[in-house]
């Protein structure tokens, strides 16, 4: 049984890829203090599930859905659907990226640390002064 | 018999009246903003823990991080042995009997040349078949942008703060040196050529891997090279706040209007009167070519709003 | 092709682990930007040629320009405190 998962896993190579790296962006955002180094955790997120998409969408031996010499069969291509799917979803990364990314510049001018523990005891201390 | 309407001041229609020419304010006790705290200007001070008070709070504080370490680590293990256990159950990758290989997929690959009339099938797919998830896509750049200007825009409204735009002009321009030669010389040979790269991606979507996205972020980039060689005058000529609105606007507008005309007649089976033209040429697959530089212009005035403002804060 | 391909994708780990690692932020950001890249890679062997196009514009160009600004915003903040507590 558990030689099997194992072969099945290193048949899905990128699906299992895509979630290691899903799992390390996970893990960097929960618990790294730094917050410019917790945005990047959640950019590597990101990427893993573009991966795994894109990997879903792959089939063995079939070429890019361009349609070359007028062949139009099924045969032929891999599945465009998650290509379209990803391709829009990168450049949305790209915004909430920003987005984060000004956030996390307002707060450093405000409280002047990248540290998050520290931004939180601090905005409490404020809170109480008021 | 009617009522009779001697209540005008209070009716409905005057409240209305009123706050069209901006009287008064419907919403005055409910989503009006607080009015902002005083806050003093210094930096917050870390203080220093001593008293035994704070000792005790310290020691809380600690003993939450533990336990939150702990649990995060956990919660990982968890979520990775779950998924991984999942993606050992999925089917094998690069098989064609998988699920997702289904009859929507056949219909794109089949027709799709035919019907959208674009060689790339991942362009006919996303700017045909689904052009209103792309154009919800566009909205969310703009929406982003806004946003981004919203947080770190630099207005002279108090004097403090006019102070802190000069120094953070001064603060920009000491750590590069101005009018650097070699940048200069250097984007001279390389910045028509991004451009021109752009362009021919964003025009050739429909024939080739590409389109607005992509080439709306080559072009992005192109302008962001040329704004570091020369500096914000010369930007400033080409580029400005009222530049990004109208372009911006105009390229959504015309996004949403064509769309819309082209699904409304092809659900009512009218005749759109859209040639489709000869697969393979420039000129071809109808709505397509507009539509990606629409795209290609809003992601690149995106990228290039999202650099200025976190330059210097503006446009 | 295989054997590469598991090369690209074992780099792409490493990547995010030393990601995760790296002392200073501004090493991190190259290492993003080089992970990015190595996706893009990854993306043309899985023949999607339009994600590899956009991720190598985007991913390895706009988002780490972005990441640049931000780190360099910061040090500006924090030289402006050095030279306030030198006069001070």
């Amino acid at each position: 049984m558990n030689v099997s998962l194992l072969q099945h896993l290193a048949m899905n190579i990128e699906e299992t890829a895509s979630i290691i790296l899903f799992g390390i962006g996970f893990t960097i955002l929960l618990l790294h203090p730094n917050l410019v180094k917790k945005i990047m955790g959640m950019n590597i997120m990101d990427t893993a599930t573009y991966l795994f998409l894109a990997a879903k969408g792959y089939i063995t031996g079939r070429a890019v859905p361009i349609v070359v010499d007028g062949v139009q069969d099924v045969e032929a291509y891999i599945n465009p659907v998650p290509s379209g799917l990803v391709l829009t979803g990168i450049v949305v990364s790209v915004s909430t990226t920003a987005l984060m990314l000004a956030l996390v510049v307002r707060l450093y001018e405000r409280y002047h640390s990248l540290d998050l523990d520290e931004i939180l005891i601090l905005a409490k201390e404020e809170e109480e002064q008021i | 018999m009617s009522r009779k309407r001697d209540n005008y001041d209070t009716s409905r229609w005057k409240r209305f009246k009123s706050w069209l020419d901006g009287e008064t304010d419907l919403l005055e006790h409910g989503m009006e903003a607080h009015e902002a705290v005083m806050r003093s200007q210094d930096p917050v001070v870390m203080p220093v823990h001593g008293e035994g008070k704070e000792i005790l709070k310290a020691k809380e504080i600690w003993r939450f991080k533990r336990f939150y370490k702990v649990m995060s680590v956990l919660l990982c293990l968890g979520v990775i042995l779950v998924l991984l256990w999942t993606v050992a159950s999925l089917p094998i990758t690069g098989d064609a009997a998988n699920p997702d290989n289904n009859e929507v997929v056949a219909r794109y690959i089949e027709r799709g040349l035919q019907e959208t009339g674009a060689v790339n099938i991942v362009t006919g797919m996303i700017l045909d078949y689904r052009a209103f998830d792309t154009f919800g896509e566009s909205c969310v750049l703009f929406i982003g942008s806004c946003c981004v200007l919203l947080l770190l825009r630099l207005d002279g409204n108090s004097k403090h703060e006019e102070l802190e735009k000069l120094v953070a002009e001064t603060n920009d321009r000491h750590y590069e040196p101005k009018d650097d030669i070699i940048l200069q010389k250097c984007s001279c040979v390389l910045v028509p050529v991004i451009l021109i790269f752009g362009i021919y991606i964003v025009l050739n979507g429909h024939l080739s891997p590409g389109g607005g996205f992509s080439g709306g972020a080559v072009l992005g980039s192109g302008l962001i090279l040329y704004q570091n060689a020369f500096g914000y005058e010369r930007m400033g000529k080409l580029f400005t706040e009222k530049v990004y609105k109208r372009t911006t606007l105009c390229a959504l507008t015309f996004y949403c209007l064509a769309k819309s005309y082209s699904f409304f007649t092809g659900a009512n089976h009218l005749e759109s009167g859209i040639p489709l033209g000869t697969p393979g040429a420039i000129l071809s697959s109808g709505l397509i070519l507009p539509l990606n530089i629409c795209v290609g212009l809003v992601v690149a005035c995106t990228m290039y709003t999202f650099y200025t403002l976190f330059r210097k804060g503006g446009m | 092709m295989k054997l590469f391909e598991n090369i690209l994708l074992l780099s792409l780990i490493v990547c995010a682990l030393s990601v995760a690692f790296a002392r200073d932020l501004m090493t991190s950001i190259i290492i993003f930007m080089s992970y990015s890249l190595v996706m893009c890679i990854i993306w043309m062997i899985l023949q999607s040629p339009d994600l590899a196009i956009t991720e190598a514009a985007v991913g390895a160009g706009v988002t780490s320009i972005l990441f640049f600004l931000t780190l360099k915003k910061i040090r500006a903040v924090r030289k402006e405190d050095d030279s306030e507590q030198e006069e001070g």
